[in-house]
């Protein structure tokens, strides 16, 4: 590789990145505002820049917005003392945050995310795109565990070992429900193969119960309502994350949001049919922003799912997640898995 | 009386599965996102303050400028947290309120100690110490908060009453000797 496409590969990964981050702070500010939307409140509509906040009805709808919100909590984080508690392993204390942090900004890279020219626009086109995803991403969970057990008190303590409970039992059932989508797609793992697929049909309408076993299992595994399992404030103060204060919390914050954001792109690239919109694509640099576009539209969505649900549903009770996980989703995936496996091998037969 | 037996039907799949039940929730809040805010943004807006709200306790004249409190100590007494210190003092004889023997010399509420319980404002026997309508009391150190006389009377104003009992009474002792 030549030094310019060494360049022109980092400026992509930055930008890539850039986004990535942009877009979960800006859809923790999202979430604080469909929270107040949905309870009848307004949500944070303070927060202005000096210029821009002063420009008259622009201004003030953006502030109303809560537009500037994010850049003051950035930098509120980046700017206010880090707390170092005695009792804590301090190498672990500090790693914890940026274990949980790295590996869900990891998974962006083989996540197609639009395509110009019928190429898709990904940092590292792998032909084992969602077994990448999948390992990854679930290292995630380490961060979590060393967060809560490096903190040496017992709430984090207990946050930590829910989480990894949890996430072992929501894996399987994830990874067995995504099966079926990629016997459907021939067997190849490679992302853009599948988006592909899907130019005409979504396999949301050909495999529902696939998706709906992988959305649940999404939902436990980025932590959220009604599985929020290891946070669970009226139970574990705030669970993991309890004895994090300023950057580490931000950072753990960060991942999780960020984990919601990739979860939701791998959601609509497998089930969604990622940017496809029933239309063909013009040439060029247009249809590559507008197929973009399409793919971010339908993450938004999912994005807003994620976050309606969570101000709608109580928390579930430790014993019945597990309950629901192994008894219920793992069977249930199993039977699609070989309902679908049948299905195609008829299938095949037939045409 | 007759009990009636509620019978208790099992859980059909559907509802087993909690999907009706969770499509029905999100029913409810997508229709409350488009409800307006019932949020009163407080420093631009103000709540309606209703009567009889218990806010910081004050002292107050009545119309003719006459301080009603007599310093009897009642409400320093009654009062649960000791937040009021009462220095009692004399009247004048010159003074052209006088006829009332006390007065307070000084008159302190702290503030920090008072929890509105308004004990002080049933106990008082001269209606001189009303609980209003100021609720956001702050400053910057703790003898700040501490309020004395003349801030009390500053905040308590006048109170509109046609009683003017002190007056009546000198008035009484003036004409016809000793009968009051
Ligand atoms: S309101 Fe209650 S606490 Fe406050 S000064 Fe009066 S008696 Fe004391
Ligand atoms: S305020 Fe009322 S109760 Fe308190 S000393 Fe004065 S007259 Fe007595």
């Amino acid at each position: 590789m030549d030094p310019g496409q060494l360049i022109i590969f980092l400026l992509k990964a930055v930008a890539v990145v850039l986004a990535v981050m942009t877009l979960a702070g800006y859809t923790v500010l999202a979430e604080r505002k469909v929270a107040g939307w949905i309870q009848g409140r307004t949500g944070p509509n303070r927060t202005a820049l000096p210029i821009l906040g002063a420009i008259p009805v622009v201004g003030t709808f953006l502030r109303r917005l809560g537009v500037f919100q994010p850049l003051a909590d950035v930098g509120k984080f980046l700017f206010k003392e880090e707390p170092f508690p005695g009792h804590v392993n301090k190498l672990y204390y500090l790693l914890a945050p940026a274990l949980a942090f790295i590996p869900a900004m990891t998974t962006v890279t083989v996540l197609p995310f639009g395509q110009h020219d019928g190429a898709p626009l990904v940092l590292a086109n792998l032909d084992i795109g969602i077994l990448f995803i999948l390992a990854v991403s679930s290292l995630g969970v380490y961060g979590i565990i060393l967060g809560g057990w490096a903190s040496n008190s017992k709430y984090p303590f207990l946050g930590g070992v829910r989480s990894s409970a949890q996430m072992i039992s929501y894996e399987l059932a994830l990874g067995l429900s995504i099966l079926p989508v990629f016997l459907w797609t021939g067997g190849t793992l490679n992302l853009h193969a599948v988006v592909q697929e899907q130019t005409h049909v979504w396999f949301l309408f050909v495999q529902p119960l696939s998706a709906l076993i992988f959305l649940v299992a999404l939902f436990a595994e980025t932590n959220r309502m009604p599985f929020d399992m290891p946070e669970a404030e009226t139970e574990l103060v705030a669970g993991y994350n309890t004895e994090y204060g300023a950057f580490g919390f931000g950072l753990f914050f960060l991942a999780e949001y960020t984990h919601i954001i990739i979860g939701s792109g791998v959601f609509t690239v497998l089930f969604l049919g990622g940017w496809n919109l029933w239309l063909p694509f013009p040439e060029g640099i247009f249809g590559a922003v507008l197929s973009v576009l399409v793919f971010l539209a339908k993450v938004l969505c999912l994005v807003f799912f994620f976050i309606w649900v969570r101000w709608t549903l109580p928390r579930f009770r430790y014993d019945q997640i597990m309950n629901l996980g192994w008894r219920i989703l793992l069977p249930l995936a199993l039977a699609n898995l070989i309902f679908y496996a049948i299905a195609i091998a008829v299938i095949d037969r037939v045409l | 009386m007759a009990t009636k037996v509620v019978e208790r039907k099992p859980l059909n799949l559907a509802e087993r599965s909690y999907l009706p039940q969770i499509v029905g929730g999100l029913k409810i809040t997508f229709r409350n996102m488009w409800k307006p805010p019932v949020t009163l943004e407080y420093p631009e807006q103000r709540p309606n303050i209703p009567d009889r709200y218990r806010g910081v306790p004050t002292l107050v004249k009545d119309p003719n400028g006459r301080e009603k409190c007599v310093a009897c100590q009642l409400c320093e007494f009654v009062c649960p947290p000791r937040a009021i210190r009462i220095d009692p003092g004399e009247i004048p004889e010159d003074s052209e309120h006088a006829h009332v023997e006390k007065a307070p010399r000084e008159f302190k509420i702290d503030m920090l100690r008072c929890i509105y319980c308004g004990l002080c404002e049933e106990v008082c026997p001269e209606e001189a110490i009303f609980l209003q309508d100021t609720f956001s009391v702050n400053g910057l150190s703790r003898a700040e908060l501490v309020f004395n006389k003349k801030k009390l009377y500053q905040l308590g104003g006048t109170l509109p009453d046609s009683h003017y009992k002190w007056d009546k009474k000198r008035d009484a002792a003036e004409k016809g000797g000793d009968e009051h």
